[in-house]
């Protein structure tokens, strides 16, 4: 999906009316198919971008284009139709806790199925095959027939990145995918998520706390108090770049993630 | 005492605890709430005389087995009632519950959804705010002496009870997977079957076991109405001073009762 975005600045639905807004008016280009990475230091607006991308957040100002359709001038149930091609990963992975595994991953399959057809899927599971596969690019196959809450956090945040997978989406919108995974796993799990996108067509846009990983993406947005920072190739990001778009949050660019590691439990709302 | 070891929160404790005294006598007035009545000479010998007859408890073959009979049509009332108001609460709750806008997700829910809402929402408030007793006095005008005045009593309050209640119980609820869902494109009763539903069905489970106790209990009140069931025979038998009659009865629904809190219990254990 190509995105055109032009004077757009977005604040958050919570934010009272005169706090400034969390994204100032920001112009983007990003061809289909691309792959972008945004980083930038806590608070600058990253996850707020991924959101009017979204069409998750209505903008403040400005202009939204999606494969030239605006969507904030369309009926709400073509704007309903119109996410059904975008694929949006919250931080924390949107799964019910008494929710099987397998169920939580054919979720993503709902914007092209009937009604019928995903209850019928509720009875006995349509798609076994393609979640498995799913989970498979994420080292999770085993789990297929779990229920949610008895995966870790870093299992958690893996079936949400496997979900994408089996949306027909073309556009995936990743927050912070690696915040409760370790190196190695962050590693196979950027891997799996850029060669997914890129088998599937889809434009990968992923915000990153992680400045290494984000140079494996050929392109890389700095955003810093909600402005634009850079936008580069990432062959062009230099140590002083960083340093810069960091600067007063030099912690976050030389420490860990800020989230613990893979066996940490994950916020789990059980009533 | 120096000032900082003194408890701040002390006077405003003090006042309004007399502030919720004074509110409350009136209510005692009102009610003609003297309570002293039931030990004066008079009230004693005919409380006595209403409790004596209660033994023995009649227990003859053919009584109990008529006693069972009304009991099974008591729990059956219960039970067609609340399959009647599940069937108006379900929908009613889809309609009513804003967890489920999709219009609300970038920020504020359209004109004719939020109207849709709140009009669900009022004929809800109509359902439950008429007591089942008035509607099993209508059911029983149109439909004649019989359990189903009963079921369709409890049909219209449960229904309007449940509604409500399962609304607020899908809109309490963590509503980060349905949401995400709607946002990603799913329809509303696809998101409700893969997202709310999975995240709330316990407490909703819970809840709906819970209230088919209290219909049992609420059918046989019903049955004092002419509407069947258990409350029918008790009726008569206090109209003709059978106090045995009343006492097995009394005995035998409160076995009811147990039961039905033993079956919740146990259905929420297998369910958590």
């Amino acid at each position: 999906m190509r995105i055109n975005v032009e004077g757009l600045s977005a604040r958050h639905r919570a934010a009272a009316a005169r706090a400034p807004a969390a994204l100032k008016p920001v112009t983007l280009n990003i061809a289909a198919g691309e792959q972008v990475a945004i980083i930038g230091p806590s608070g600058a607006g990253k996850t707020t971008l991924l959101h009017a991308l979204a069409c998750a957040l209505q903008p403040v100002s400005g202009k939204l284009a999606l494969d030239g359709i605006d969507p904030w001038q369309i009926s709400v149930a073509r704007l309903q139709k119109l996410r059904g091609r975008l694929f949006l990963a919250p931080q924390s992975p949107p799964l019910p806790p008494r929710q099987r595994v397998i169920t939580a991953v054919l979720a993503a399959r709902l914007p092209r199925q009937s009604l019928a057809a995903s209850l019928r899927s509720l009875i006995y599971p349509i798609h076994i095959a393609e979640a498995e596969a799913a989970l498979a690019r994420f080292d999770l196959a085993n789990k297929l027939w779990d229920r949610v809450d008895r995966l870790s956090g870093g299992e958690r945040q893996r079936v949400g990145l496997a979900r994408a997978l089996v949306s027909s989406a073309s556009l995936w919108l990743v927050d912070e995918p690696l915040s409760s995974l370790d190196p190695s796993r962050a590693a196979q799990a950027i891997d799996s998520l850029t060669r997914s996108a890129r088998e599937h067509g889809a434009t990968l846009i992923t915000t990153l706390h992680q400045v290494d990983v984000a140079t494996r993406f050929a392109r890389v947005i700095g955003l810093r108090d909600g402005e634009l920072h850079f936008d580069l190739p990432s062959h062009d990001i230099t140590r002083e770049r960083l340093t810069a778009l960091y600067a007063q949050h030099e912690h976050e660019l030389h420490g860990a993630a800020p989230t613990p590691g893979d066996d940490a439990p994950a916020a789990l709302y059980c009533r | 005492m120096p000032p900082q070891l003194r408890d701040p929160a002390w006077v405003s404790r003090v006042f309004w605890t007399s502030v919720a005294l004074v509110l409350l006598a009136p209510a005692f007035v009102l009610t003609e709430f003297r309570p002293w009545t039931l030990f004066e000479p008079a009230a004693l010998k005919s409380t006595k005389r209403f409790l004596a007859d209660f033994f023995p408890p009649k227990i003859e073959a053919e009584f109990l087995l008529l006693v069972a009979r009304e009991c099974w049509r008591t729990v059956a009332i219960a039970t067609a009632g609340m399959a009647l108001a599940l069937l108006i609460a379900i929908p009613l709750t889809l309609l009513s519950t804003s967890a489920l806008s999709i219009s609300a997700l970038p920020g504020r829910m359209h004109l004719i959804p939020l109207f849709i809402r709140q009009a669900t929402r009022w004929l809800l408030i109509v359902l439950r705010s008429v007591p089942e007793l008035v509607w099993a006095l209508v059911f029983v005008r149109v439909v004649g002496l019989g359990p189903t005045a009963g079921v369709l009593a409890i049909a219209l309050t449960y229904g309007g009870m449940l509604g409500k209640v399962y609304g607020e119980i899908l809109e309490s609820d963590e509503s980060h997977a349905t949401n995400t869902l709607l946002r990603n494109g799913a329809g509303r009763l696809q998101a409700f079957f893969y997202g709310l539903l999975p995240q709330s069905s316990a407490e909703l489970t819970s809840y709906t076991v819970y209230r088919w106790e209290c219909a049992i209990r609420s059918s046989a009140v019903l049955g004092f109405v002419g509407a069947g069931g258990l409350g029918q025979q008790m009726d008569n038998s206090m109209k003709m001073f059978q106090g045995g009659e009343v006492a097995t009865m009394l005995l035998v629904f409160m076995m009811l009762v147990g039961l039905a809190d033993y079956a919740s219990a146990r259905l929420r254990k297998v369910l958590a």
